[in-house]
């Protein structure tokens, strides 16, 4: 059995274009930017976040705070797994009591790493709201959670696997999709 | 890199990966003990039990803390009003523990070993906090987290451990750390202080203070162990004092970076000036503070889930 790339969703203009739709709708949503934080979930969500700090820049000249958040702590599968995976680091320097927090994450797939950085933010605060941002939604979800910004719906099968590669992180902009085929 | 002992018994035998696996693990760690609630989720439901046949008051407050951050249950039992006093033995009381369903035991105990032998004989993970004059792991643990905190490294790293060498179980675990991680150990004290064959662990024995002093990045001051000394093995605390105490006058031939360090408890006047406890250069405080950090690196490393490949690793 080997992973098979079967297609490419997204390249480096798709990607963008995406995100910078994304910052417009949060610009519209939230009338402005001047309650919003960003917090990526670690740890695609987090270059991403700052990706969208960048575009809310350029559109409404302000420099909004962004902050990244580790679930591992709040996982609800440790106990399952066969592999302990490692704690990575939470850091958001600044309250977000009363703020408008888009969360921000790369794909959304089951709803579960959402449920566990829901459960973190709370930890930490108590925001006013919680929006949640993602570059693809690719369904199955076990939760009742919904993502309020989405980059690109992507229609799959559990079989398939979603890759979001990113400049910072992969050395390439590119979403492809893969699946498990005989070899 | 994962962790895969059931147990954590001592610095002895780790591998340098290993002890960087720890020290990342806390890194994340302490931004929670940062954070106004001071608690996550990860290990609820789990059960972890402190068993000191030996007083402590900073290393069991520490583990409880860092048990009760990461959402475990805690239950400590005192020796003195256990039924220890009626005569049941050591391995009956962990036993009895063991049924009612905990899923680690700290242990502290005066007889090296220990904690190898209810390793061995228990299913629940054993966390050795002190056996002896063997080890104590989690205080070198915390030791080098502190030094990485402030020297942003771990090797090549000049380290001078003073004093009462032969009763401490903290100065052999932080040997055996420091030496894994690549770094140079120097001891001094009084020679009836020094063990005899302590060079095997690859240290240099060097009884001019002044000298070490100078060279070192950290300064380790242990404590002298008053309850342990009954033979007369140096004249008296004053002249110790003026010998091998740490003093402002002695700390000025020191580097300009260098780091004071104290496992503790203190006896101010006798092994440390309070003036060098309390001055910039001491970390004695933040060493307390890391002790929790490090320790929820520990219990999550240990209890946190995952596959335990084997049980022991000594």
């Amino acid at each position: 059995m080997i992973y098979q790339e079967k297609a490419k969703i997204l390249d480096r203009e798709g990607i963008r274009r995406s995100l910078k739709r994304i910052a417009h709708e949060i610009v519209e949503r939230n009338k402005g930017v001047d309650n919003i934080v960003l917090v990526g979930i670690r740890k695609r969500g987090v270059p991403l976040a700052y990706r969208l700090q960048k575009y809310l820049r350029e559109i409404e000249g302000k420099e909004i705070p962004v902050g990244s958040l580790d679930i591992t702590l709040y996982r609800d599968d440790l106990n399952l797994r066969l592999e302990q995976p490692k704690v990575g680091k939470t850091e958001i320097n600044f309250s977000i009591d009363g703020k408008d927090v888009i969360l921000v994450d790369d794909v959304l797939y089951t709803g579960r790493t959402v449920r566990s950085a829901l459960d973190a933010l709370v930890d930490l605060g108590r925001p006013k709201t919680v929006q949640l941002a993602v570059l693809i939604d690719r369904g199955h979800r076990e939760l009742p959670i919904r993502a309020d910004y989405v980059g690109k719906n992507v229609p799959t099968s559990r079989k398939e696997l979603i890759e979001v590669r990113l400049e910072e992180t992969d050395g390439i902009d590119e979403v492809v999709i893969t699946e498990w085929k005989e070899e | 890199m994962v962790w895969k002992y059931k147990d954590f018994l001592c610095i002895e035998g780790l591998t340098k990966e290993e002890i960087e696996l720890i020290i990342e693990t806390a890194i994340s760690m302490k931004e929670i003990l940062n954070r106004t609630i001071k608690k996550v989720p990860t290990l609820r439901g789990r059960t972890i039990c402190t068993l000191f046949y030996e007083p402590s008051t900073r290393t069991r407050s520490s583990f409880e803390l860092a048990a009760k951050y990461l959402s475990a249950d805690t239950i400590s039992i005192s020796v003195s009003v256990s039924s220890v006093q009626k005569g049941e033995s050591l391995l009956d009381t962990v036993k009895t523990l063991e049924a009612m369903g905990i899923d680690a035991l700290i242990v502290r105990h005066n007889s090296s070993g220990v904690p190898y032998f209810l390793a061995k004989n228990l299913t629940c993970s054993v966390i050795n906090a002190g056996d002896g004059m063997h080890e104590h792991p989690t205080q070198a643990l915390l030791d080098v987290f502190t030094v990485f905190e402030k020297k942003k490294r771990l090797d090549n790293l000049k380290i001078a451990i003073i004093g009462d060498v032969m009763h401490s179980r903290v100065a052999r675990s932080n040997i055996y750390a420091w030496k894994i991680l690549g770094s140079e150990v120097k001891i001094c004290g009084p020679s009836t202080l020094i063990p005899p064959g302590i060079e095997d662990l690859g240290v240099e024995i060097n009884y001019d203070i002044d000298k070490v002093l100078e060279d070192a990045d950290i300064i380790y001051i242990l404590r002298l162990q008053l309850e342990r000394q009954k033979k007369g093995l140096f004249p008296s605390l004053r002249e110790y004092h003026f010998l091998f105490g740490i003093t402002p006058e002695r700390l000025k031939k020191a580097k300009p970076d260098v780091l004071v360090m104290h496992p503790g408890p203190m006896n101010r006047g006798v092994e440390i000036s309070s003036e060098v406890a309390d001055s910039i250069y001491s970390v004695i405080n933040e060493q307390v503070r890391n002790g929790v950090v490090v320790r929820m690196a520990l219990l999550y490393l240990l209890l946190g889930g995952g596959r335990i490949d084997e049980t022991s690793y000594s």
